[in-house]
């Protein structure tokens, strides 16, 4: 896997991409990108709400960061955010008591039904050598499908079963907020410690060095005494405990409920953080702020220009294609044509 | 039509690999590149045939200025280069290889590929099958395929860098004819490698480089010890081999089958410690799956391997690293060494410490030491794939234990320039000193003959003969590797 070297490059070709398309969409570029910027920090309140999106945000990608190091393409991330939230939401809805000791037991559900469901996409990989993208995109619609006969069955509200959701939880097993704010200084205070705990563990631990040797060449570390295939397991499962950390965020500390498409699509965008940032962690909360301003600005061009919201959609798809060709021309341009993977004398 | 180039600069951080080099080759030219592991002969290649930028310097080819630096402008100008690993991994048909990248639109013309590769094929000599699978190509034919397709593009000037290396010895007489023919078309052909014997038969000229520059050139034939002197100044080759008295069983094979497909390996064989056996044969021919046997990477089908005392056969492969034995493959980068990761990194990967943290301070001071140790060009900080060829063969020398029971090599010197292949020698024959047992497999006759007790013959997956190395001759030797059992 190729590193992508400049955040900076690929991030100013974000910007390009999304003044061309306020452009074509009849929006006055520096005005709508004040109004997203107003709208993701213009008060107190908006910065809370983009916060509130960077913290689920933030704990995928940096999950992700392990299993992009391990050489995996972890796209199940988004099952095991949504099962995080089903556990967490099992534990909001069945343990009674005060915040100290529910909170914490919500946290702890949601990572670990977050990590078993990455066990399966690690199971089939090892086991049957049935590739994490195929496994993950199908285990994510099952996860999706069992939140959604959670809601509407066994969790549905009293006397309706209706796909808007579960009761909303016991106030105590909510994330803890501060004032007005939305964001919880427990969520956010997650992320930090997940992105500083990737980042120490990647950097400087020799569990780390040796995640990164199986990533880059399984075949070289399986000869150096490595137990490769433990390793893959062992990152499967601590991106699935961060990602299920962030589908606690979501369920107890946003909706506040167990809702149908509890992830948010947090786990793509993830992807696309980790790949923005060039697989370095101390990127990845700036680029996730990036995103999660967009996100949330961009709400406010519809109110304040009349320009449907929806453009904040387009907008990270495309960013998405910039990504993409950004890395791409990168690798290009370090590889020099199209005999790449030969040097064999060098 | 001649290649001229001047004052060729190439840094890497303080790494000088080329370090101002001129070279004139004229048409027709045979010319031989020698030097040292990370003298910078690679470095050169590359930016000759434009698969990496000079910092500065210029190349001219047929009086024209070459500009950017990409190995398809490169190959418009008629220079091609042939990498040591020729490139046709692809599971495309060799075809298929062999149309990759030819120029015109989006319509790939298939059949005047065909009768295209028909016809270059006949004018050299080469036999393919278009239709086959171009990853059952043994090395040798990869290359000949490789170089079809150079000269088919329109390839003027050549470049082979270490190609001899895991080719079959009829393979290369054929090659040898191949470059001599077309030397006699007026085309440039530059051959690096680390054989004086080949580039001797070879070559009408040779320069010789050392830490990146140009530190000699001479009209062939001159004396052997002149081009020695040259490149590695005062040694002296073909040491002694320090005599030891072999002791108990290391390694001991009883009816051992393997189970992968392909490779009906059969073999009864006892190797006892502070003894040499070498592995002979052509490339495929069981050697490989014999040592990844041993070494107990691949699974057993049937069979005993006792390896100090115990019987480990079926057992995983971390019993195998316990009981001391240890495998050096062949192919550096791909089973070896890992790409991205310092030499630091990689002594702290087979390192005996086991704190969760990596001790940055500790790690680097190790690596120094092993680097010093074992005179490899580079630095702790370095990354495996930024070291020479010969360098990465060094430092997966270093990565292994100090006293294995049983050291397991796949072509332990191939790469390697003759100071460092005499180096590795001396280092491995005092080791058996200790009590370790070494099997090596070899292409090189020469080297099986002179540090082998024993060397034991493949031929299609078996072993056919075992013979003591003091009465092998080369001849004996080459009629049992082609199956002539007397
Ligand atoms: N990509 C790179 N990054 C950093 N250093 C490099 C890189 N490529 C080569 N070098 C250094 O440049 C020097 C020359 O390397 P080069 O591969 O040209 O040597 P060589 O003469 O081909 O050696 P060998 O016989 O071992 O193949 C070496 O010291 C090597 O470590
Ligand atoms: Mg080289």
């Amino acid at each position: 896997m190729k590193r992508l070297r400049s955040a900076p490059l690929a991030l100013a070709a974000a910007l390009g991409a999304i003044v061309v398309i306020l452009f074509a969409a009849g929006a006055p570029p520096l005005e709508a990108m004040r109004v997203i910027f107003e709208g993701a920090f213009g008060t107190t309140d908006r910065l809370g709400a983009t916060l509130m999106a960077w913290t689920p945000l933030v704990l995928a990608a940096a999950g992700l960061l392990i299993t992009f190091q391990a050489g995996l393409w972890n796209i199940g991330v988004e099952g095991q955010i949504a099962m995080g939230a089903i556990g967490a939401a099992w534990m909001a809805r069945s343990v009674e008591g005060p915040s100290l000791v529910v909170v914490p037991l919500t946290l702890i559900g949601g990572a670990v039904f977050g990590a078993a469901w990455a066990l399966i996409p690690a199971w089939l990989r090892t086991r049957f050598r049935v590739h994490e993208i195929f496994s993950g995109v199908a285990l994510s619609f099952v996860a999706a499908a069992i939140a959604v006969y959670l809601i509407i069955g066994p969790w549905s509200r009293t006397g309706v079963a209706s796909t808007s959701g579960t009761d909303i939880f016991d106030p105590r097993a909510w994330l803890p907020t501060i004032g007005s704010w939305r964001a919880s200084p427990v969520g956010i205070g997650a992320a930090v410690a997940a992105v500083a705990a990737v980042l120490v563990l990647l950097r400087g631990s020799r569990f780390g060095l040796r995640i990164r040797a199986v990533g880059r060449n399984a075949e070289s570390a399986h000869l150096l005494g490595i137990p490769t295939q433990r390793y893959l397991v062992a990152a499967f499962a601590m991106c699935g405990a961060l990602a299920g950390i962030a589908g606690t965020v979501q369920a107890t500390g946003f909706h506040h409920k167990l809702v149908p498409s509890i992830s948010g699509g947090y786990g793509f965008l993830g992807v696309l953080v980790v790949l923005l940032a060039g697989f370095r962690a101390l990127w990845i909360a700036p680029i996730a702020l990036f995103f999660a301003a967009i996100q949330v600005g961009s709400t406010q061009l519809s109110l304040r220009l009349g320009i449907d919201s929806s453009l904040a959609g387009v907008i990270q798809g495309a960013l998405v294609l910039v990504v993409l060709i950004v890395g791409g021309f990168q690798v290009y341009s370090a590889a020099r044509g199209p005999v790449v993977t030969g040097e064999g004398e060098a | 039509m001649s290649l001229v180039l001047r004052n060729i600069h190439k840094h890497y951080g303080s790494v000088r690999a080329n370090d101002g080099v001129d070279l004139e080759i004229a048409p027709g030219e045979l010319h031989g590149l020698l030097g040292e592991n990370g003298a910078g002969k690679s470095t050169l290649m590359k930016v000759v045939s434009g698969f990496i930028a000079a910092d500065s310097g210029s190349i001219e080819f047929d009086g024209a200025p070459l500009g950017v630096a990409s190995p398809r402008v490169a190959l418009e100008h008629g220079i091609g280069m042939l990498h040591q690993d020729p490139l046709v991994f692809r599971p495309f048909s060799v075809l298929d290889n062999f149309l990759l990248g030819s120029a015109g639109g989006v319509l790939v013309d298939r059949k005047g590929g065909r009768s295209s590769l028909a016809e270059m094929a006949a004018r050299y000599g080469f036999d393919f099958d278009p239709d086959a699978d171009a990853r059952s190509l043994t090395v040798g034919e990869r290359q000949q395929l490789e170089i079809t397709r150079l000269l088919w593009r329109g390839a003027r000037v050549l470049i082979l860098d270490e190609p001899t290396t895991g080719i079959s010895e009829p393979q290369r007489v054929k090659l040898f004819a191949v470059l001599r023919q077309l030397a006699a078309e007026r085309l440039i052909v530059i051959f690096v490698s680390h054989k004086l014997e080949e580039v001797e038969a070879l070559c009408h000229r040779v320069t010789v480089m050392s830490r990146g520059r140009v530190v000699g050139r001479r009209e062939l034939p001159t004396p052997r010890h002149d081009l020695v002197r040259l490149m590695f100044g005062d040694i002296t080759l073909g040491g002694a081999r320090p005599e030891v008295t072999l002791g108990d069983p290391a390694l001991s094979l009883r009816g051992v089958a393997a189970r992968t497909r392909g490779a009906p390996l059969h073999a009864d064989l006892t190797v006892r410690r502070g003894e040499v056996l070498g592995l002979a044969g052509l490339e495929g021919s069981g050697q490989r799956t014999f040592l990844r046997l041993c070494a107990g990477l691949d699974p057993v089908g049937s069979g005993t391997i006792v390896i100090g005392g115990h019987d480990l056969a079926g057992k995983p492969y971390r019993r195998f690293l316990d009981a001391g034995v240890h495998y050096i493959p062949a192919g550096r980068l791909e089973e070896g060494l890992i790409a991205g990761l310092s030499v630091a990194e990689h002594f702290e990967l087979v390192g005996p410490n086991r704190s969760f943290m990596v001790d940055r301070g500790a790690a680097d001071t190790l690596a120094a030491e092993r680097i010093a140790e074992f005179s490899i060009k580079g630095e702790a900080a370095t990354t495996a794939e930024a070291l020479s060829g010969g360098n990465q063969q060094r430092l997966l020398m270093a990565m292994a234990p100090d006293h294995p029971v049983l050291l397991l090599m796949e072509h332990p010197t191939r790469g390697l320039d003759l100071g460092s292949a005499q180096w590795v020698w001396d280092r491995m024959l005092r080791s058996r000193a200790g009590g370790t047992a070494i099997v090596f497999a070899s292409s090189d006759l020469e080297e099986l003959q002179r540090y082998s007790d024993r060397i034991a013959v493949f031929y299609e997956g078996r072993i056919i003969a075992v013979i003591p190395a003091s009465t092998a001759t080369s001849s004996s030797l080459g009629l049992l590797i082609g199956g002539v059992v007397s």
